[in-house]
């Protein structure tokens, strides 16, 4: 217990590093999965196949292995940026592919009628995504982006492996000088556990706020 | 207002829409009818292009229909379309289903639309009904509102595939009235239904399709007491003894 309590301040610097990490990556991983899922759904051909082509490559390659492509690889092609910069546009990429994949089953699950009515109207295809079928399918998949947050939250462990100094690493510093790897790993455990079920709360109340009457 | 010309369709294979011509004037009402599986709606949805055409010309009010992007959109906002299923949206109060397109396509304020979308909805005769969900309607309420949904758009024409269908009978009636009121306004009018009531009522000539192709067309009375083709008349036997 007190190989804890005597690295407090690392271990909140580590937490800190974790929760930008994760508010940072997944910010940009719903970005980019709204329009990675806008080009799949997209009438045009060229545009689908795009962003099919995204969600295949990313989906089928491990996060560790971008991540540690990016770090050393990027510089080579003379892009330099910060270990958590980077790490954090890998994560934000990568599981942009997931929340891409979630929003379109969202979107098959809204009624054809809804973006036709919409398309009648005189809305663009871009229009009818954004005001009638998006905000739908939204209420749809709060619950499985709540699952892809939780999953972010722990993978940003995986940027420790790249010596960005994050909750996971802040732990195996810390243990490598006190050597009491089960309260130290087990704190480290529970500071994660903590942020999952705070995004559990969240998803709850979310879905239950916006329930659609049908 | 729509010249339609050696319009065909296809799914594949399948020939939907055969050698469709079709002119419907200003302010005429055209009612559709014809057996399941005839090509009624797919006549409907490339008259706003929610299908595209395989082959000929379809003009609207005088302008071909372009083939994408924001010229079509312009397009649809000028055809008004009333489908089977309603389709309001689903996470919107009446009031927001009907000026979500005046605001978005046409520009409009948020108080102007606001005060178009409660004429209109008094004009169905839904006032009451504007702060409520799609889903605490009645059939009638809804498909009522998708026609005001329809109308605040200002189109030149509307189009109705199958309004009733999907309706109570005790409903069927209210929609119909708004149908024909819109129609006595001067309304373009092209209605699929099998209401042949509405069709003697309102329409001031009636086309019937079969197998993709416009077999007959005729004044209301006409067609009715003497149809001239064999398939229209075995129609007609169905659908009137029923
Ligand atoms: N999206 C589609 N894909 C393939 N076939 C279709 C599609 N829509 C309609 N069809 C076919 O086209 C024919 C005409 O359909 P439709 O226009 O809906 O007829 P109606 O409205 O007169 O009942 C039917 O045989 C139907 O199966
Ligand atoms: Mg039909």
């Amino acid at each position: 217990m007190s190989a804890l309590l005597d690295h407090l301040p690392e271990f909140w610097q580590g937490l800190i590093v974790t929760l930008q990490l994760t508010a940072a990556s997944f910010a940009g991983a719903a970005v980019m999965g709204l329009v990675i899922a806008a080009l799949r759904v997209s009438p045009v051909p060229v545009l689908r196949g795009i962003g099919t082509a995204y969600v295949e490559t990313l989906q089928n390659l491990p996060l560790l292995v971008l991540l540690v492509l990016a770090v050393f690889g990027l510089p080579e092609i003379g892009l330099q940026a910060g270990l958590q910069v980077t790490a954090t546009v890998v994560i934000a990429l990568y599981e942009g592919a997931y929340i891409a994949e979630a929003l379109r089953s969202g979107v098959n699950a809204v009624s054809s009628g809804q973006g036709e009515a919409a398309r009648a109207l005189g809305l663009t295809f871009g229009q009818s995504l954004r005001h009638v079928v998006l905000p739908q399918a939204l209420r749809t998949v709060i619950q499985p982006i709540g699952n892809i947050f939780i999953a972010l939250t722990m993978n940003t462990s995986l940027a420790a492996a790249v010596g960005v100094v994050e909750l996971t690493a802040a732990a195996n510093r810390v243990n490598l000088l006190e050597a009491q790897p089960i309260p130290i790993f087990v704190g480290a455990g529970l500071a994660y556990a903590v942020i999952a079920a705070c995004a559990g709360l969240v998803t709850g109340r979310l879905e239950r706020r916006l329930a659609v009457v049908r | 207002m729509i010249r339609v010309q050696g319009l065909n369709k296809w799914f594949g294979e399948h020939h939907v829409l055969r050698d469709i011509d079709l002119h419907v004037a200003q302010g005429e009402v055209v009612v559709v009818i014809g057996p399941s599986g005839s090509g009624k709606s797919t006549l409907c949805r490339c008259l706003n292009r929610l299908e595209s055409a395989g082959s000929g010309e379809i003009l609207i009010d005088g302008v071909p229909a372009p083939v994408e992007g924001r010229e079509l959109a312009r397009l649809r906002a000028d055809v008004g379309m009333v489908f089977q299923a309603f389709n309001l949206f689903q996470h919107k109060t009446v009031l927001d289903n009907v000026m979500l397109a005046p605001m978005k396509v046409r520009g409009l304020s948020r108080a102007e639309a606001e005060k178009t979308a409660r004429d209109l909805l008094a004009r169905v005769g839904i006032a009451e009904q504007a702060g409520k969900m799609p889903g605490q309607l009645s059939g009638g309420q809804q498909q009522r509102a998708a026609i005001a949904r329809a109308l605040a758009m200002r189109p030149k024409v509307m189009l109705f595939d199958e309004p009733t269908s999907a309706l109570d009978p005790e409903m069927v009636g209210e929609v119909l009235d708004v149908m024909v009121q819109l129609a006595a306004d001067g309304m373009t009018m092209v209605v699929v239904t099998h209401e042949m009531g509405f069709a003697r009522r309102a329409a001031d000539r009636v086309v019937f399709m079969d197998d993709g192709q416009i077999v007959e067309m005729a004044e209301p009375n006409a067609f009715f007491e003497s149809p001239t083709t064999d398939r229209a008349r075995n129609f007609l036997a169905k659908v009137l003894t029923h």
